[in-house]
């Protein structure tokens, strides 16, 4: 770990001046991802601005009718509050199958979204990486890869986004809003939130410099049967080789999967022919594009037949 | 104590004490966090620095140069150890690469460099100012393509010869009936202890003081001196409680030797402790085997021909997995081989494991013969029972010196409800879940070693009993005081037990579940001994009965402690062995039991409920043993499931290097387990009538599973650890 500067910021407003203006700055909220980064010399900001303090905490219901999320709200807070598990239970049920109970309680919504990958060669300094150093290599490609993408991938990177939260977030139709150091705010769909690697690895998300995420927003509730599985090697406290977020209404289903690629995967358009395809073609219109390695494969198959349970027994 | 023929009746008889399910006796101290470990001996304040250890970066070749001015400037910084500046360093009897590199790197994360700073942080971060620059040469690191090539070499396994061989084996093979014919392989794993191997150095002139966290006090000490070239007198050595160990804490590591270089260079007392993702490439692991096993039978059941062939791999000087040693013993059978290979690979040191050999060795034995069962149309508890032996198979005129397998089958089945199994794989389903039961045989050798103790009876009839003995969360402590409490006639709670101390005389230390039943008979030893000075200070027969803290012949009823009225009795004794071991085969038996489900989809699979049944001679603490058999029986789902270091052929080193990525068995994933041990004495193992029993709780136990998974689904999959992918495309179609 490298030694920084530490300071709290008063207001949202003065945490965004902070990281536009200091060089190398990072926001802090629960720290549970950065701070083992920082202490293996992954990260290595100079200044840490500490937004705890903020006001934004708070989860309110929406003109819409649908529900804002504070970027401050932790993960056990989320998980637990009655109207997400009676109108989004695949987002408590999300968070729940993540982590551990520490951990969530110190987790926050935005800091969630923003956690890196858990690529064995992205934590080991000593092997190149694209993603923790450009140009350096990636260790991954012809190397331990069974946990890695296999959709969305590039020739610089096949890292997993390897949250839980977000996989129902993007299921949900959920909305990012983003403020600046100007007071300038964005809406972002969560969608378009995460990037995928391309030839910059690095670049993780649409955020620009000074950006800050201030809520999450979920779009009025819709009557849905609503599922998250996550298939791991252990039984709890293990990241996912694949998870299956789903929402199954009366006409409709949607389906975010997880662990597959460098962020929730989803295809609005393969899921408006789902009903007429069934789900072989789908889950093979949704992996149309795979780029699979040796080790890695298994993640297709693992997907569609998880796919096809939740299909056939959640269906109509 | 010499121990050279059977125990007769013994004070230990009485079990008034001893075999009762005591509580952990400093288990007040370690869940109140008043169990000060090593690393913690000296706290803030106390002047001590921090070293953070540098690893290497490259698997093989040679440093070419390392700047180190940067680090040296940083703030705090008292010091720069390396190969360089450190001295003429020796190699310690048990370490086989060099625990500081330098020109030469022998494996990867091999330390290269300790940063001493006021902080730890301020180590830490000065550390990576370090630049090194490596020469980087090309190395083996797989296995599977040396053996391929046939590039190994017999290796003994400890005492014993490479290869076995028996009648005519290849005949008998030839003509047998039924065969089988399978090779398996598992994959090399990290102990994976909970504390990491970390130590505080302090010089006083010439005189060294070391906490560390160390199985064996004496090895450890020895080791250091040869390492640092001083005499072993002028190191003091402390141990106290260690969290956790499997065999990853036998020997010296890096943590020590730096922590005693970096003080002498920082003039101050220095803290060094692993950090977690150089545990798994710096220390030792269990190296990876393949094994091919062919077995012959006849219609009727009965072993006509078994070979066991084995290949592990390591780096030059060290040891081979000796997974054959079960197969040796374990079943009848007249003509028998076993082979050991050795390859030349530049991993990380292998070395020994919880319960090594024998473990990795019947993850392939009890699945072959699961295999074997089912061509035979046998269950296979009763194949297990119709190839039980009272000899040695390839000595016949050795006896066991105690074996009751047979009962251990009979009775888990029994208990465990064996004969509700599914007869035929893929049965059995409970909505989206496939069940299968699955059991294997538990076979581990029983280590006599030489250990001694002294005990020191004071005035107020208290006893304190000293040896170098470690507790590394088995409860050494607790055992130790019941067997002296047992033994000296006095309550448990008159005893004051002081461990892990190079202060203390010699005892057998932890590992390869030898300690308690060494340990203990030490203790008794010296015991016996203080009985006999407290008679003779008393004037009383040395037969006098020792009870309820009084001596008692006749008429007399003395309090023991009016023996010492005059001044402490000091008594120093131990176990020494004589060829009890050669003339019988000290082992222990075992049976394991599991119930799995496999998801019919995604092919997950997840342990139900779990029984040992274990016969290891006298249980001197049944609750003590119990949570050493469910932890092993939990390390054995591990190894059935999800544990593997995987190697990075490229860059030749483990890479999932932290406990995120090497997965262990977490609470959730064990649902049930039962222990049940049998009730049985063995006089010819130790004088205790016991025999070590904690790694008989892993051995066999990932082969119940496998053998689960295969009842559950009808998959065989016999590359461990078995994980979905290995199944997914496998699986039975769903109805």
């Amino acid at each position: 770990m490298r030694a920084f500067k530490y300071s709290r910021a008063a207001s949202l407003k003065d945490a965004a001046a902070r990281l536009a203006e200091t060089p190398n700055a990072k926001l802090i909220a629960g720290g549970t991802n950065l701070l083992d980064l920082m202490k293996l010399q992954i990260e290595t900001p100079e200044a840490l601005i500490d937004v705890n303090g903020l006001p934004l905490d708070q989860i309110e219901v929406t003109q819409e009718g649908g529900l804002r999320v504070g970027a401050l709200v932790r993960n056990t807070d989320l998980a637990a509050d009655v109207r997400v598990r009676r109108d989004y239970p695949v987002l408590s049920r999300a968070i729940l199958a993540g982590a551990s109970q520490q951990l969530r309680n110190r987790a926050t919504t935005a800091g969630n979204l923003l956690q890196r990958t858990r690529c064995p060669y992205f934590y080991d300094t000593d092997q190149p990486c694209n993603k923790r150093k450009p140009g350096s290599g990636c260790s991954a490609i012809g190397g331990y890869s069974r946990g890695l993408a296999v959709i969305g991938a590039s020739e610089s990177c096949i890292a997993t986004y390897p949250g839980d939260m977000a996989v129902a977030l993007r299921v949900l139709d959920a909305t990012v809003q983003i403020s600046d150091a100007d007071g300038e705010t964005r809406d972002l769909a969560l969608a378009d939130f995460h990037r995928l690697p391309g030839d910059a690895p690095q670049v993780e998300n649409d955020l620009e410099k000074g950006e800050i995420i201030t809520s999450v927003t979920l779009p009025k509730p819709v009557a849905s049967r609503q599922i998250y599985r996550k298939i791991r090697d252990r039984a709890s406290y293990a990241f996912a080789l694949v998870s299956v977020a789903a929402v199954i209404g009366k006409d409709f289903a949607r389906f975010a999967i997880g662990g597959v690629a460098p962020k929730p995967w989803r295809s609005e358009t393969a899921e408006r022919e789902l009903p007429q395809q069934g789900v072989a073609r789908f889950s093979q219109a949704l992996f149309a594009d795979a780029t699979p390695t040796r080790e890695n494969r298994f993640k297709i198959v693992l997907a569609e037949r998880v796919l096809q349970s939740t299909w056939t027994e959640n269906r109509g | 104590m010499k121990f050279t023929e059977p125990a007769g009746p013994n004070a230990i008889d009485n079990q008034t004490i001893i075999s009762r399910p005591v509580s952990r006796i400093d288990g007040r101290l370690k869940t109140s966090g008043g169990a000060k470990y090593g690393y913690e001996q000296l706290g803030p304040n106390t002047g001590a620095a921090y070293g953070y250890v540098v690893g290497a970066g490259i698997a093989k070749g040679k440093i070419r140069s390392l700047e180190s001015s940067a680090a040296r400037a940083a703030p705090g910084v008292l010091a720069v150890v390396t190969a360089e500046n450190a001295g003429k360093l020796g190699k310690g009897k048990y370490n086989f690469a060099p625990l500081l590199a330098g020109p030469e790197v022998h494996h990867y994360h091999q330390a290269v460099a300790l940063v001493v700073a006021d902080t730890f942080e301020a180590a830490r971060s000065a550390a990576t100012l370090l630049r090194i620059e490596y020469a980087a040469e090309k190395g083996e690191f797989d296995l599977q393509a040396a053996r391929a090539r046939g590039d190994g070499q017999p290796a003994p396994i400890e005492q014993d010869p490479a290869d076995t061989s028996v009648g005519d084996f290849d005949g008998a093979f030839a003509k047998a009936s039924i065969k089988l014919d399978e090779t398996y392989s598992t994959p090399d794993q990290s102990h994976a202890m909970m504390e990491p191997h970390a130590s505080i150095a302090a010089w006083d002139g010439d005189q060294l003081t070391l906490w560390t966290s160390a199985q064996m006090v004496d090895w450890h000490r020895s080791d250091l001196a040869k390492t640092l070239g001083i005499e072993k007198e002028k190191i003091r050595l402390i141990s106290p409680f260690i969290g956790g160990g499997f065999g990853g804490k036998l020997f010296l590591r890096a943590d020590a030797v730096l922590a005693a270089l970096g003080s002498r260079k920082a003039r101050r007392p220095v803290k060094v402790a692993l950090p977690r993702p150089l545990v798994f490439n710096n220390t030792t692991h269990r190296p990876a085997t393949i094994q091919r096993i062919r077995i012959g039978a006849e219609l009727d059941g009965k072993i006509v021909a078994i070979a066991h062939d084995s290949w592990s791999g390591n780096l030059d000087g060290g040891p081979p997995e000796g997974a054959v040693a079960a197969t040796r013993l374990l079943y009848a059978g007249a003509n028998r081989q076993t082979a050991t290979r050795l390859a030349k690979i530049d991993l990380p040191e292998g070395h020994s494991m919880r319960a090594p050999g024998e473990a990795p060795g019947l993850m392939a034995l009890e699945v072959a013969m699961d295999e074997m069962a089912e061509k035979l149309k046998l269950d296979p508890v009763e194949f297990r029972m119709m190839n039980d032996t009272q000899v040695d198979p390839e000595k016949p005129e050795r006896k066991f010196s105690l074996r009751n397998l047979r009962a251990c089958l009979q009775l888990g089945a029994e208990r465990f409800g064996w004969s509700r199994r599914p007869m035929t794989p893929a049965s059995l389903r409970e909505g989206r879940l496939y069940i299968g039961y699955g059991m294997a045989a538990a076979f581990r050798n029983n280590i006599a070693m030489k250990s001694d103790a002294r005990v020191r009876l004071g005035r107020d009839g208290r006893i304190v009993v000293e040896t170098d003995m470690t507790d590394i969360g088995t409860g050494s402590y607790t055992i130790i005081a019941q067997t002296a409490a047992e033994t000296m006639g006095v309550p448990l709670s008159s005893i004051d037990v002081r461990l892990g101390s190079s202060d203390y005389p010699v005892s057998c230390g932890s590992g390869g579940q030898f300690g308690a039943v060494n340990s203990t008979s030490g203790v008794f030893a010296a015991c016996m001994k203080l009985r006999e000075d407290i008679a003779r200070k008393l004037g009383l027969p040395f037969d006098s009965k020792f009870e309820g803290g009084r001596v008692a012949s006749g008429e007399w009823r003395i309090p023991v402690g009016e023996a010492a009225a005059n001044g402490d009795l000091v008594a120093e004794d131990g176990v020494e062995y004589g060829d009890l071991d050669k003339r019988y085969q000290e082992s222990t038996f075992g049976a394991h039991f599991c119930e799995v489900t496999v998801d019919a989809d995604t092919a997950e699979m997840r342990v139900r409920r779990m029984l040992a049944v274990c016969a290891a001679g006298r249980i001197l603490n049944p609750k003590t043993a119990r949570s050493q058999v469910i932890g092993a029986m939990t390390m054995g789902v591990g190894a059935a499931l999800m544990e593997e270091l995987t190697v990075d052929k490229r860059a030749g080193c483990f890479i999932n290097h932290d406990l995120a990525a090497y997965e262990v068995p977490v609470n959730a994933d064990i649902p049930h387990q039962d222990v049940i041990f049998l009730d049985e004495l063995d006089p010819i193992a130790s004088p205790m009538k016991a025999k070590g029993v904690a790694e008989l709780g892993l051995c066999g136990v990932a082969a119940a599973v496998a053998n689960a998974v295969y009842n559950a689904v009808g998959v065989r999959v016999r590359d461990y650890p078995i994980t979905l992918d290995k199944l997914l495309e496998k699986m039975p179609i769903r109805a």
